[in-house]
């Protein structure tokens, strides 16, 4: 290959790149519809902050299933450290809630770099129950450090206020959830921007054939170790937001329902795309809140039929539809989105 | 001390009949069942109602707790699960998440949230003395039926036919097809008798666990996973094994370092992962 041919490669590599990673207008007017819906609905403040913090969770999710085709059944196990870090950081007078933020992803960031080699290894069965036990072992840990946890208790503590000025506790559950927005948004143009990077390239190349991605060169085993810092972060965060908001780090966050709860969420909005926590969190908070209105105990049967319903009629399928619904209306937007 | 060992080998005999059904299906079809614990709720729930509402007696239950599930088993599988056969992990992991989530609420709505509790006959409640020993009777009936049917099991598997034609679909499940060994027939009797032992075993465990509720399969869910996990999914005497060592170290960490209690069964587990994922008791590389 000549010189000038190359370098005309990579010029239209990178023109790829650049379009695929262009911003859209029904993303923004995504974005701008959840602002709106703040301000809005101001009595709903609390739920909002709830599916904002639940779809950041989904998103970390989506960074290693999605991205990396990684599966995991512990990924409360981030959560939960997230929150305890944030909360511990706060109860011992350091309460400003961004400080807690940081902190709390950034633990979370180190056990998952921690923990990531041990998913190299075998095979999507070993996964499911390495990520399982390592979440039930710190929910054990929490258990057992009541000193420093509050135990089975849960540690309850007063948060600072945001910027020193907008309290986010249970007096401004409105600033709560526009703080839980912008750091779901900050965190959201990241990972888009991961996704739509080479490295993001690089992932999908792993996804879909692991043997022959290692065999292009690409390193598959630096690549799942790096992303699954990120999303073990990002994870961490949203640990720290829903313990900064609610004021209580408890046990039940490293739960096993927690890590399932959280793959329904990503499964409904249906992973790959970014959006797809986002939309199956809302989807699932608002379904289970409509649900148990009606019939308290009984949701988890909804929900458990859908699932078996989704997984029957074929994921893939199902999660195909709204973008043929989307090719209808505008289809010069779904085609680019495609691409 | 020889008190706890036996407590242990009977709680590991318990796991090992309500997990066994899990190893065979693992290793037969890859198949990721998370909703096996729903099936020794349903046993448990037989003995249960049939004791308390028909009044029979203990024992006599216990081949009902045996059928009632099995017959279930056959039949979820010949209409749902043999539509995932092959498909990816994730997709067997929510099918089978979705039926426990299903399954619980049925019970509940059905039986209630309270525990149904199964009262043990005189003659195995209270305990007998060995030498200064104290064992509990019900351990040692527990050892004994479990112990029975483990090695039933493993005769049945080495000596018949069947039980060679299943261990070949294990090994090889595409070379056993092609041998003209009908898989998809052995497949769907493993996966009846593994449900019926895990309704056997929530009968038996009933009264260790202080009754059957509608949360039991997902509480013990986590710990079948294990056993099958670190017993590999080769064959009965791996998944023997693996419960048996869980029961033992997990009843003995509790008594002797109850500060760290629950953790030695997941470190064990996270262990044996990553030091031999194909499990601890499995033969060659596994697959």
């Amino acid at each position: 290959m000549n010189a000038p041919g190359a370098a005309a490669t990579m010029d239209r590599l990178a023109a790829h790149l650049r379009r695929r990673a262009r911003w859209r207008w029904p993303e923004t007017l995504f974005w701008l519809a959840i602002l709106t819906l703040i301000f809005a609905l101001p009595s709903r403040a609390g739920i909002i902050n709830e599916v904002l913090i639940a779809g950041l969770f989904a998103l970390s999710l989506d960074l290693i299933l999605g991205l990396a085709g990684i599966v995991s059944l512990g990924h409360a196990a981030f959560l939960g450290l997230g929150a305890y870090s944030a909360a511990i950081l706060a109860s011992k007078g350091l309460a400003e809630p961004m400080l807690g933020l940081a902190f709390g992803a950034a633990v979370a960031a180190l056990a998952g770099l921690m923990t990531a080699p041990l998913l190299l290894r075998g095979g999507d069965l070993t996964r499911l129950m390495v990520t399982l036990g390592v979440s039930l072992m710190l929910g054990e840990l929490a258990n057992r450090l009541d000193w420093l946890t509050g135990g089975a208790d849960g540690l309850n503590f007063s948060i600072g206020k945001l910027l020193g000025r907008f309290p986010i506790d249970f007096t401004g559950q409105r600033n709560a959830a526009l703080y839980s927005f912008a750091v779901l948004f900050v965190l959201f143009v990241i990972a888009r921007r991961l996704a739509r990077s080479p490295f993001g390239l690089a992932l999908a190349a792993i996804r879909e054939n692991r043997l022959r991605a290692d065999a292009l060169g690409i390193g598959a085993g630096r690549r799942i170790v790096a992303i699954y810092t990120v999303a073990a972060a990002y994870a961490g965060a949203a640990g720290a937001l829903l313990a900064e908001t609610t004021q209580i780090a408890s046990l039940d966050l490293f739960d096993f329902h927690r890590s399932a709860d959280v793959m329904l969420m990503l499964i409904i909005g249906s992973a790959g795309y970014l959006y797809g926590g986002l939309i199956g969190a809302a989807a699932f908070i608002v379904l289970r809140d409509v649900i148990s209105a009606a019939t308290p105990e009984y949701w988890e049967f909804w929900i458990g039929l859908a699932l078996i319903i989704l997984v029957l009629a074929g994921r893939e399928r199902v999660a195909a539809a709204p973008r043929r619904l989307i090719a209808l209306i505008a289809p010069r937007a779904a085609e680019r989105g495609a691409a | 001390m020889l008190t706890i060992l036996l407590d242990g080998v009977a709680y590991g005999m318990l796991l090992f009949v309500l997990a066994c059904g899990l190893s065979v299906t693992l290793g037969l079809m890859n198949f990721i069942n998370l909703a096996h614990g729903a099936f020794a709720m349903v046993g448990g729930y037989v003995t249960a109602l049939l004791m308390n509402r028909e009044g029979v007696p203990f024992l006599l239950t216990l081949p009902a707790a045996f059928l009632v599930p099995a017959i279930l088993g056959v039949v979820l599988e010949r209409t749902l699960y043999r539509r995932l056969y092959g498909a990816s992990p994730l997709d067997q992991v929510l099918f089978t998440i979705g039926l426990m989530l299903v399954a619980m609420p049925v019970a509940a709505y059905l039986l209630g949230d309270e525990p149904q509790q199964v009262h043990l006959p005189a003659w195995l409640d209270g305990r007998v003395e060995f030498h200064g020993v104290g064992v509990g009777i019900y351990r040692l009936f527990t050892i004994g039926v479990c112990g029975a049917i483990a090695a039933a099991l493993q005769i049945f598997l080495i000596k018949t036919r069947f039980g060679a034609q299943l261990r070949a679909a294990v090994d090889d499940a595409r070379v056993a097809q092609g041998l003209g060994i009908d898989v998809d027939r052995i497949f769907a009797i493993a996966f009846a008798v593994g449900s019926g032992l895990a309704g056997l075993g929530g009968a038996l465990a009933a009264d260790v666990v202080g009754g059957i509720d509608p949360s039991f399969p997902v509480k013990f869910l986590v710990t079948f996973l294990i056993v099958a996990a670190i017993g590999g999914s080769n064959g009965i005497m791996g998944a023997l094994f693996g419960s048996l060592m869980l029961g033992v170290l997990d009843v003995a960490g509790k008594y002797y370092v109850p500060s760290i209690g629950a953790f030695i069964i997941y470190a064990v587990m996270v262990v044996t992962l990553i030091v031999r994922p194909q499990g601890l008791f499995t033969r060659g590389e596994g697959r």
